[in-house]
């Protein structure tokens, strides 16, 4: 379709096909370790096999004269290299403990993995051959892997700041002072419940890789990164290796999935900087997946207490909530900021009256630092309320959807009493911008027949009935979109939430739009595509996204937080706005009219009142670019960049309901059926919703019933590979129904929400009240994750006294 | 070593180090970088190519043991710029997010229906075991085979 032929229809809503598969599916896509980087050398790292240990000595001299090698360095040799140490951009509390951590550890390993030694080698194969030649005397001292028993202090792991804690952050919001304890005290029914987030090991199916490529001589760097967030990857290296930022390019070439985890500033990417600069070449390193497990941030590791406090009609009265965090040995980018994320949603999508009280103590530990995991903090806030809620159901002895529904905010508490739309300001003072959760709950469970299911639950669950049926089900609501500058600095976060999109208009008329977003699979280049099409009123293949490159993108704050349709789709549309504002100027000058008298409808501007004087967009481009004729004071070029800064998080919601069926006999569990409907607004291509609902779901399932990251109370990690670390294959897992409501958003102009971390946030909780509703007739009232056969199995004895 | 391997239908020969995995010859020797590692245990599938039609992960056969064979990667299935049945059920049905598992899971996919032309779901997703997705939840993988099962 060309430019000028009238568009009949909107490009938003469909479900086009993403224009970055073909690239994909033949091969042609390359990922960092893709990259052919001439003269490259290797780096290979060397990592603690102790949890904790005083490193007394290390001698390189064998692994330097191996063939192929380079150099080797150790922390220490390095620690000149460093003008900081590496970044924590979260100091959620002023008085937050942070010990200084280098890219490889200089007097002490405090996690197995933690890097003590780097190779360089003419290969990979040699790098990593090498490291087993080098000898390091190590003093074992004891591990720290309880997150309660590393909260009394008895091992302490970093001497410089005396003390295993980090943190305590607290959100404490009463009407009048002891509303709380008020409100448990006169309450008809409390639960105290505790639930254990295990750690989970985010697995992206690539593993990270680096390479940076140095001009010796001009001084600047080009790091090539698989990473989500290249732009404030280039502002830390700058800080971190003390280069000036403007002389910092990175590219984000493919990124096989991230889910988090590459959402961080990594010791291998400044090793590989500093390494490069030193050598004057081009220094690579790639991930093993073994390495992955225990160098890559983990995600999730709480311990959660929530009381609920509610009347004699099941209305909540209060909440209360201690965590305790674990940060794991170091605070990598947002680590201590996880549990934050979190704080405002104990109460989910309840109408609680300003009765709440929350307090989050992080601690340090002897594994893996832990950081943003899909959701971060949202699911285990989500997992937290939706499970008490339904052991407050069984304890009340009425049905939890019934529960639930005496506790939703309501559609109309979203609009003021003159109807206009004002969203609904929670306890603590965000504004939830719209939300409709009786009617995705009707949804949800009409879709999986919800009392059909409860008919044939009491005629299956008889006593001594082998396979027990049970559903169970999630009302969520997320807080995403990240985020309001404004909002972050209040939380003590150390950059706003902005994001910038550019948009010009080609003289030949096709559309280059340039994002600060970073996709690594969310398919951004189609949606973008799609946004300005439809702001243009041009052809979706008419328009080019461009991306994950500084020096092409040179503003951006990437993508995590399901942020990019939110806050970067916005800058997009807003970029547009600017482009066609400035083409009205040209095009009025052109048709001698003023400009508030032309109209711009599917990329033609037309005079009001008088449609057959008309020019379209393609024209006014050619014009700006000629410069020819262009009225006093616009500038040649049909050109905007802006910068978009979100009124308000944006707020997802929906209900989701699982049915399974338990093996009381082999404690396996079988999910029947999974439906989730949510409601992400107003939605771009409903394709990639979907098939970001579906990923969601398993990954948050997956939570549920297969993955742990297991350590031995040495702190050795026991799950270091997909061998051992059970991330589901195919066979695993359900078919998932999803579906839809649409409750745009009245904080941006196109209405929409996030949806890339939705599916995680609703499942995890929605699988195990499932579970444990289908065991609750046994007497089982808790399930730690995963609801493994061999968990669900001692469980149910455990309830029988043992005799089973 | 020199180790001799038709590739795409070209032969080629390489000396190389005994050690050589099939998945760094195609990826270092023969330079075709569509096939990806992503585990050290044979365990995620993203390395699958076709061996002599059959489908293998190639990170657990070494480029000595194929001397002589003929190697299919996902560079080799596109004929004239046409992409392959199973590519473009991939396509049409959303069956990939970040990629990296593609090359792998449609190069098994392929083998999945020379072995069974009309495979139920849940034939697909036994079939599918050893190859690993975190992106997509399988369900538009499965969808995508089954579509090209029709085809």
């Amino acid at each position: 379709m060309s430019i000028t032929e009238e568009r009949k229809t909107s490009v938003l809503g469909t479900r086009m096909l993403r224009r970055e598969d073909p690239a994909l599916l033949t091969g042609e896509a390359k990922y960092t370790n893709d990259l052919a980087i001439p003269g490259a050398l290797h780096l290979a790292v060397l990592r603690s096999p102790y949890a904790h240990a005083k490193i007394r000595s290390i001698d390189t001299s064998d692994a330097a004269s191996m063939p192929g090698v380079v150099a080797v360095y150790t922390g220490k040799d390095l620690l000149s290299s460093w003008a900081a140490p590496m970044p924590c951009a979260w100091p959620v509390t002023p008085d937050m403990k942070n010990p200084a951590h280098y890219p490889l550890a200089v007097d002490k390993a405090c996690y197995v993995g933690d890097g003590v030694a780097a190779v360089l080698a003419t290969s990979d194969a040699a790098a990593r051959d090498a490291l087993d030649a080098i000898d390091v005397v190590y003093e074992p001292l004891a591990a720290v892997t309880d997150l309660e028993a590393a909260l009394r202090d008895e091992t302490i792991i970093h001497e410089s700041i005396g003390t295993n804690k980090s943190y305590t952050w607290n959100l404490k919001v009463e009407a009048k002072e002891g509303a709380v304890d008020e409100a448990f005290k006169n309450a008809a029914y409390t639960v105290h419940e505790r639930y254990v987030q295990q750690r989970l090991i985010p697995m992206a199916m690539e593993p990270r890789a680096v390479a940076v490529v140095p001009q010796p001589f001009g001084g600047d760097i080009t790091i090539y990164s698989a990473t989500q967030i290249p732009h404030i990857l280039k502002v830390m290296t700058a800080i971190t290796a003390g280069i000036p930022e403007h002389q910092v390019r990175v590219v984000a070439p493919a990124v096989g999935g991230g889910f988090g985890s590459k959402l961080n500033v990594y010791a291998e990417e400044l090793l590989c900087v500093a390494l490069s600069r030193k050598h004057g070449a081009p220094v690579r390193w790639v991930e093993e997946r073994t390495e992955n497990t225990q160098a890559t941030i983990h995600g999730r590791g709480q311990i959660q207490h929530i009381e609920l406090a509610a009347d004699k009609d099941g209305r909540l009265t209060a909440v209360r909530v201690r965590l305790i965090g674990d940060m794991g040995a170091y605070l990598q980018l947002v680590t201590p900021g996880v549990p934050l994320l979190g704080a405002f949603l104990y109460a989910g999508v309840y109408d609680l009256p300003q009765a709440y009280d929350f307090s989050c103590t992080s601690v340090f530990t002897t594994m893996t630092p832990t950081d943003a995991y899909r959701g971060a903090g949202r699911p285990e806030a989500t997992y937290a309320i939706e499970v008490a809620m339904d052991a407050l159901a069984r304890k009340m002895k009425i049905d939890p959807f019934e529960l639930r529904q005496r506790n939703y905010i309501k559609r109309e508490q979203f609009f003021d009493a003159k109807g206009n739309q004002t969203g609904y300001t929670a306890f603590h003072g965000l504004n939830y911008d719209s939300a409709n959760h009786l009617a995705a709950a009707q949804k949800a469970t009409e879709i999986a027949d919800y009392a059909g299911v409860r008919k044939k639950q009491a005629q299956q669950n008889v006593p001594g009935a082998r396979k027990r049926l049970g559903i169970g089900m999630t009302s969520y609501f997320e807080m995403c979109g990240l985020a309001p500058s404004r909002v972050l600095a209040s939380l003590n976060y150390g950059a706003g939430g902005w994001e910038s999109a550019t948009v010009r208009v080609l003289p030949t008329s096709k559309v280059q739009v340039v994002t600060g977003t970073s996709p690594h699979g969310q398919g951004h280049e189609t949606s973008w595509a799609m946004i300005a099409a439809e702001k243009l009123g041009v052809a979706p293949e008419d328009v080019d996204v461009l991306h994950s490159d500084t020096a092409i993108a040179p503003l951006g704050l990437d993508t995590y937080g399901s942020r990019s349709l939110a806050v970067g789709g916005l800058a997009i549309a807003g970029a547009c706005d600017k482009v066609i504002d400035k083409a009205r100027l040209i095009a009025a000058h052109q048709m001698e009219c003023a400009a508030e008298d032309l109209q711009f409808d599917k990329g033609v501007f037309s005079v009001k009142g008088s449609p057959e004087k008309a020019v379209p967009i393609a024209a006014i481009a050619f014009a700006a670019f000629t410069a020819h004729n262009l009225p006093d004071g616009v500038e040649p070029n049909l050109e905007a960049q802006y910068t978009h800064d979100p009124k308000n998080f944006s707020w997802p919601f929906g209900t989701h309901v699982c049915v399974v069926e338990v093996d009381t006999e082999t404690g396996k569990v079988d999910v029947l059926k999974y439906v989730a409907v949510d409601d992400c607004g107003n939605q771009v291509n409903p394709l990639i919703v979907e098939g970001q609902v579906h990923g969601g779901v398993v990954q948050g399932l997956a939570q549920a019933l297969y993955e742990e990251a297991v350590y031995d109370s040495d702190g050795n990690l026991k799950t270091t590979n997909l061998a051992e670390y059970l991330v589901p294959a195919a066979c695993d897992v359900p078919p998932i129904t999803t579906d839809f409501t649409v409750t745009p958003s009245p904080t941006n102009e196109l209405g929409v929400k996030g949806i890339g971390e939705a599916g995680t946030i609703g499942a995890a909780s929605t699988v195990m009240n499932a579970v444990i509703d289908a065991l609750a007739g046994l007497g089982v009232t808790h399930l730690d994750m995963p609801a493994s056969p061999n968990n669900v199995w001692k469980a149910i004895n455990a309830a029988q006294g043992g005799k089973q | 070593m020199k180790v001799s391997i038709t590739v795409n239908g070209t032969k080629q020969s390489h000396e190389v180090e005994p050690r050589t995995l099939l998945v760094h010859y195609i990826r270092e020797h023969a330079k075709l970088t569509g096939t990806n590692i992503g585990c050290d245990t044979s365990s995620c599938g993203a390395c699958t190519v076709h061996l002599d039609g059959e489908a293998v992960k190639s990170c657990t056969i070494l480029a000595a043991q194929v001397d002589g064979g003929s190697v299919t990667t996902i560079e080799g299935l596109a004929v004239n710029g046409e992409m392959h049945p199973m590519q473009k059920a991939f396509m049409e049905n959303h069956g990939l997010q970040c990629g990296y598992c593609t090359p792998g899971m449609v190069m098994a996919a392929i083998d999945l229906l020379q072995e069974n032309p009309s495979p139920t779901e849940d034939e697909v997703r036994l079939g599918l075991e050893g190859n690993l997705c975190r992106c997509t939840g399988y369900h538009n993988i499965v969808k995508s085979v089954l579509a090209a099962a029709t085809k």
